[in-house]
């Protein structure tokens, strides 16, 4: 019972070093909820005692672990509808037009266990079916190695397919295994998972076209919050679309980007200083 | 405000269906099985029935071909509302002309997704 407020302190400081997330007084609660399942698998007999452990030890796949648990996020298909109508209808047919033999790239940032790179997949798909070929790569990065498992795997239980997904799609994109439910290889194979951490080098995933980060930075503090957003706008290309949480935006964050109806575009760089006219 | 009809057996699962299509602002009318829905539905077309599977005299999938017969009654969204939860009753719903399709067990989360996917509530309502 009760957690210390030396290993509190700690903790807080590993998982912000590791991930970007500041773990505040008010997210106490998630510590209980979400390590309690990782200290009864490490025979501990609380989450202090986990968080003590993780500190005297300096147990570095013990603190991988509870960043881990501490950072995942919600996710469900089509998670808030909107943006997904949008790809489908503007960013994506837009740029199409402005790249009529290449293929766009697209960047989910903090995808989870699928559900956002997999609906963009299946909005790809239901485009493709219409008769309006889309070429498309669609990289999908967690910090998460546990999330990604799941991820790869496909696999949804009934409860998760029944959030966001409309049944006709179940019907036309999955299959029953067991209880659970997979996902097509067809829609599966346009996806291909890597664990990143935001807090990285953005250069080697190289450039895109779209980038999703949605309720990634909500955690991050302003500063990691605005270079975070500062890398991605180079990483995107000059008529790309960035599209954030419904709850964020980068106005008063950073000058990076300008806000287009639902989603960021760049700005232009900064124009380099006029010479002073004598 | 619109009325759903939720048919079901079990008093059970339209007590807790009503509560949360309350929440939702519909005027909730409840029928026990496919035969006394389909006799309200000939007095008053609902907007959107929620809809077991199972029941006695009539079934909730002889229902809705009966329902999608009658005149005006191509007009209400059905979701279906059952255990059934394999792909070939899903797609025989669809068939009968069902809108969308919950597999019990199921929360309000779950059912107001459905709604939404459904086109009887908008994303921002919810």
């Amino acid at each position: 019972m009760g957690i210390a407020d030396a290993d509190m302190t700690f903790i807080a400081r590993e998982v912000k070093a590791r991930s970007g997330q500041v773990i505040g007084p008010d997210k106490l609660y998630l510590l209980e909820t979400r390590l309690a399942p990782l200290a009864r698998k490490e025979t501990l007999a609380s989450v202090g005692e986990l968080l003590t452990a993780a500190r005297l030890r300096r147990d570095e796949r013990l603190i991988w672990q509870i960043t881990d648990a501490l950072t995942t996020n919600e996710t469900h298909f089509f998670r808030d509808r909107q943006p997904f109508a949008l790809l489908r209808d503007r960013i994506v047919p837009e740029l199409q037009q402005a790249r009529p033999q290449g293929r766009v790239r697209i960047w989910c940032a903090g995808a989870s266990t699928g559900q956002e790179p997999f609906s963009i997949a299946l909005m790809l798909d239901e485009i493709r079916a219409e008769g309006r070929g889309v070429e498309a790569e669609i990289v999908a990065t967690d910090i998460s190695e546990r999330v990604l498992e799941k991820a790869r795997a496909g696999l949804y239980s009934q409860f998760e397919v029944q959030r966001g997904l409309p049944i006709r799609m179940l019907v036309r994109h999955f299959e029953k295994v067991g209880e659970l439910w997979r996902i097509a290889d067809r829609i599966r194979a346009m996806v291909r998972f890597q664990r990143f951490n935001m807090l990285d080098d953005l250069r080697p995933l190289g450039a895109f076209d779209i980038v999703l980060c949605r309720n990634v930075l909500g955690g991050f503090d302003p500063d990691a919050r605005r270079a975070t957003l500062e890398k991605v706008a180079a990483q995107l290309a000059p008529d790309g679309a960035l599209i954030l949480g419904a709850a964020e935006s980068t106005v008063g964050v950073t000058d990076a980007f300008m806000p287009e109806g639902g989603y960021y575009r760049r700005t232009a760089p900064p124009a380099p200083a006029a010479t002073v006219a004598a | 405000m619109r009325t759903c009809l939720v048919v079901d057996d079990s008093r059970v699962i339209r007590k807790v269906a009503r509560r949360i299509l309350e929440d939702l602002r519909f005027r909730v009318e409840e029928a026990g099985d496919g035969l006394e829905a389909l006799t309200f539905c000939r007095k008053a077309m609902p907007e959107a029935v929620l809809l077991d599977w199972n029941m006695p005299v009539m079934s909730g999938i002889d229902f809705l071909r009966a329902l999608r017969k009658e005149r005006g009654g191509e007009s209400p969204i059905v979701v279906f509302c059952t255990t059934e939860n394999d792909i070939d009753h899903i797609s025989e719903a669809i068939k009968a002309g069902a809108d969308e399709y919950i597999m019990k067990p199921f929360d309000g989360d779950i059912l107001q997704s459905k709604f939404i996917e459904a086109g009887l509530l908008t994303h921002e309502a919810a």
